[in-house]
């Protein structure tokens, strides 16, 4: 009895060391990034880098602040267009999930997901920089609004689904109308989730590169104008990362510690902005 | 507090005749003829999948949630059809309270659980809510328990004054019925205790109709008693001569522990 018990004692201790493991090559990769980007680019980071534009080839100094700027519009105005529709979706197909409208939306939904970005840029580039004769941020945005939409819908539908039918019973037993209870009930119980999954969309978004090469094209100034070409973090990387100069290697790798910056930035904020809603709550 | 319809205590709070009930082609309710007193507790007894909580159901139409599902005959709550297609549902289910199994409050604030039907029926003026509230608890005898607490989280409380805040919940909406769905099924002996106390105290103002597994406790809170077998009424009268005197032998099977 007693081996047999230690046998189970030591098989138990053997998987959990295993599944150790398996964490640790997990988050291994990502620790490796982020060592690799710290090492190679804090040397360069400066106040300068994140206020200025970039200094003419040659000259030292200079900063990817227009790059910054845009990434921070380019994906806030994706976000604008892509988050409320996913969410609109996501919650349609799993209120509603016995639909053939759902059952279609979300096969075009797992389509788009798997579509690669550079594709969705095309479309952006046959539909706006084509019909426009110009390219422009907002077409990017559009690219960018495109591949956030089926993220946030699928995570948003997949938290509608966790909440409990008991709670929208409680509202509707209260004489709640369908649509009262799926807002105020159900939306609010899943919003922490769909917080924190149109955020990684957010994340995933602002780190896109194809989508944007041909349609906000990328600038060397500072803009407002979502009409006009302009400058993101991606496209500063791919720039400088691809250019002939050492300098500018090095500037790539700064250019991607900051871009990771404003994505945890980003994150945080938000996470923050929402804890303390429901806290009051 | 509500409007009574005067002079007319002799009319049943609610009326089945040969009401009957399907789940896509199961039939779980065969023609179920019943009355509700007013201000009153009727328990409805039954082994599992008797029906008798899907006809709890039908009463506030919770089972329209279901695909597939159909009615015959008739049911009226306070003269009015409940499956009828002129039906004001919201209106219906704001005069139709219902307390479920488990305890379901909103992921909110104790208070705001409470204003929550109110302030959506349009019943009460904002600056009337916390009044409301606070008549809503004491009524539920919940008040002098989270008096202090009003503004945190529902989800801090214990099973059992969960459970009394959504009695409290339910009674915010002025609801002439109750429907109570083995309110006492995921509590504690002394949560129970007090949500039958509560029920004996509430049955002054409100129609009770109560679903449980529980015989002691129908014999404890019921006036009147049914007893539901396969989706057929078998019997109903007063809990007392249920328990005591059954006309039916399955009836008696039932609660004497022979089977279910």
């Amino acid at each position: 009895m007693i081996s047999r018990r230690a046998l189970r004692r030591g098989k138990s201790r053997v998987m959990v060391g295993l599944m150790g493991v398996a964490v640790l090559v997990a988050i291994l990769p990502l620790f490796l990034i982020l060592a690799s980007l710290v090492i190679e680019g804090a040397s360069s980071l400066s106040i300068s880098f994140f206020v200025n534009r970039p200094a003419p080839v040659g000259e030292t100094g200079g900063g990817v602040a227009h790059a910054i700027l845009g990434t921070l519009m380019i994906v806030g105005v994706a976000s604008a267009v892509g988050i409320p529709l996913g969410v609109a979706a996501g919650i349609y197909c799993s209120e509603y999930r016995g639909t053939r409208l759902a059952w279609v939306t979300r096969f075009v939904a797992d389509v788009l997901n798997g579509t690669p970005s550079i594709v969705v840029g095309l479309l952006a580039w046959t539909w706006v920089v084509a019909t426009q004769k110009h390219f422009s941020a907002l077409a990017g945005s559009i690219a960018l609004a495109f591949l956030m939409v089926p993220m946030v819908m699928r995570t948003t539908e997949e938290l509608v689904r966790l909440v409990p039918d008991s709670l929208r019973e409680a509202a509707l037993a209260l004489g709640y109308p369908r649509w009262r209870t799926t807002l105020v009930v159900v939306l609010r119980t899943a919003l922490p989730g769909i917080v924190t999954g149109s955020l990684l969309a957010v994340a995933r978004v602002a780190g896109e590169t194809a989508p944007l090469l041909f349609t906000a094209l990328g600038s060397e100034y500072f803009s407002f104008d979502m009409d006009r070409p302009m400058a993101a973090l991606p496209l500063v990387v791919y720039k400088y990362a691809t250019g002939p100069y050492p300098e500018w290697h090095k500037l790539a790798w700064t250019a991607s510690l900051v871009l990771i910056l404003v994505v945890l930035v980003l994150n945080v904020a938000a996470r923050l902005a929402t804890r303390q809603r429901f806290d009051r709550a | 507090m509500t409007e009574r319809i005067p002079g007319a205590p002799q009319v049943p709070a609610i009326v089945a005749r040969d009401f009957s009930f399907w789940y896509g082609e199961r039939k779980t309710l065969h023609e179920v003829s019943l009355t509700f007193s007013r201000r009153a507790v009727t328990a409805i007894i039954g082994p599992s999948g008797c029906g008798k909580s899907t006809f709890l159901r039908c009463i506030n139409r919770m089972n329209d949630l279901v695909p597939d599902t159909r009615t015959a005959g008739e049911l009226e709550v306070e003269g009015r059809p409940v499956y009828s297609r002129t039906l004001d549902l919201v209106a219906h289910r704001q005069r139709v309270g219902m307390v479920f199994q488990r305890p379901n409050p909103f992921p909110k604030s104790i208070y705001q659980n409470i204003a929550y039907g109110p302030a959506l029926n349009a019943l009460a003026l904002k600056r009337d809510l916390p009044e409301i509230v606070e008549r809503c608890l004491r009524r539920a005898a919940l008040w002098d328990e989270v008096k202090d607490r009003l503004h945190e989280s529902a989800l801090g409380l214990s099973g059992g004054q969960q459970q009394r805040l959504c009695i409290a919940r339910a009674l915010a909406n002025e609801p002439t019925v109750l429907l109570m769905d083995e309110p006492c099924s995921a509590l504690d002996p002394i949560a129970t205790q007090r949500i039958e106390e509560l029920i004996l105290e509430l049955k002054q103002d409100y129609t009770i109709v109560i679903v449980t597994h529980n015989m002691q406790q129908a014999a404890r809170v019921a006036d009147r008693t049914g007893f539901f077998d396969a989706g057929r009424l078998v019997e109903m009268g007063e809990t007392n001569q249920i328990f005591t005197a059954p006309k039916h032998e399955r009836t008696e099977a039932y609660i004497t522990g022979r089977f279910g």
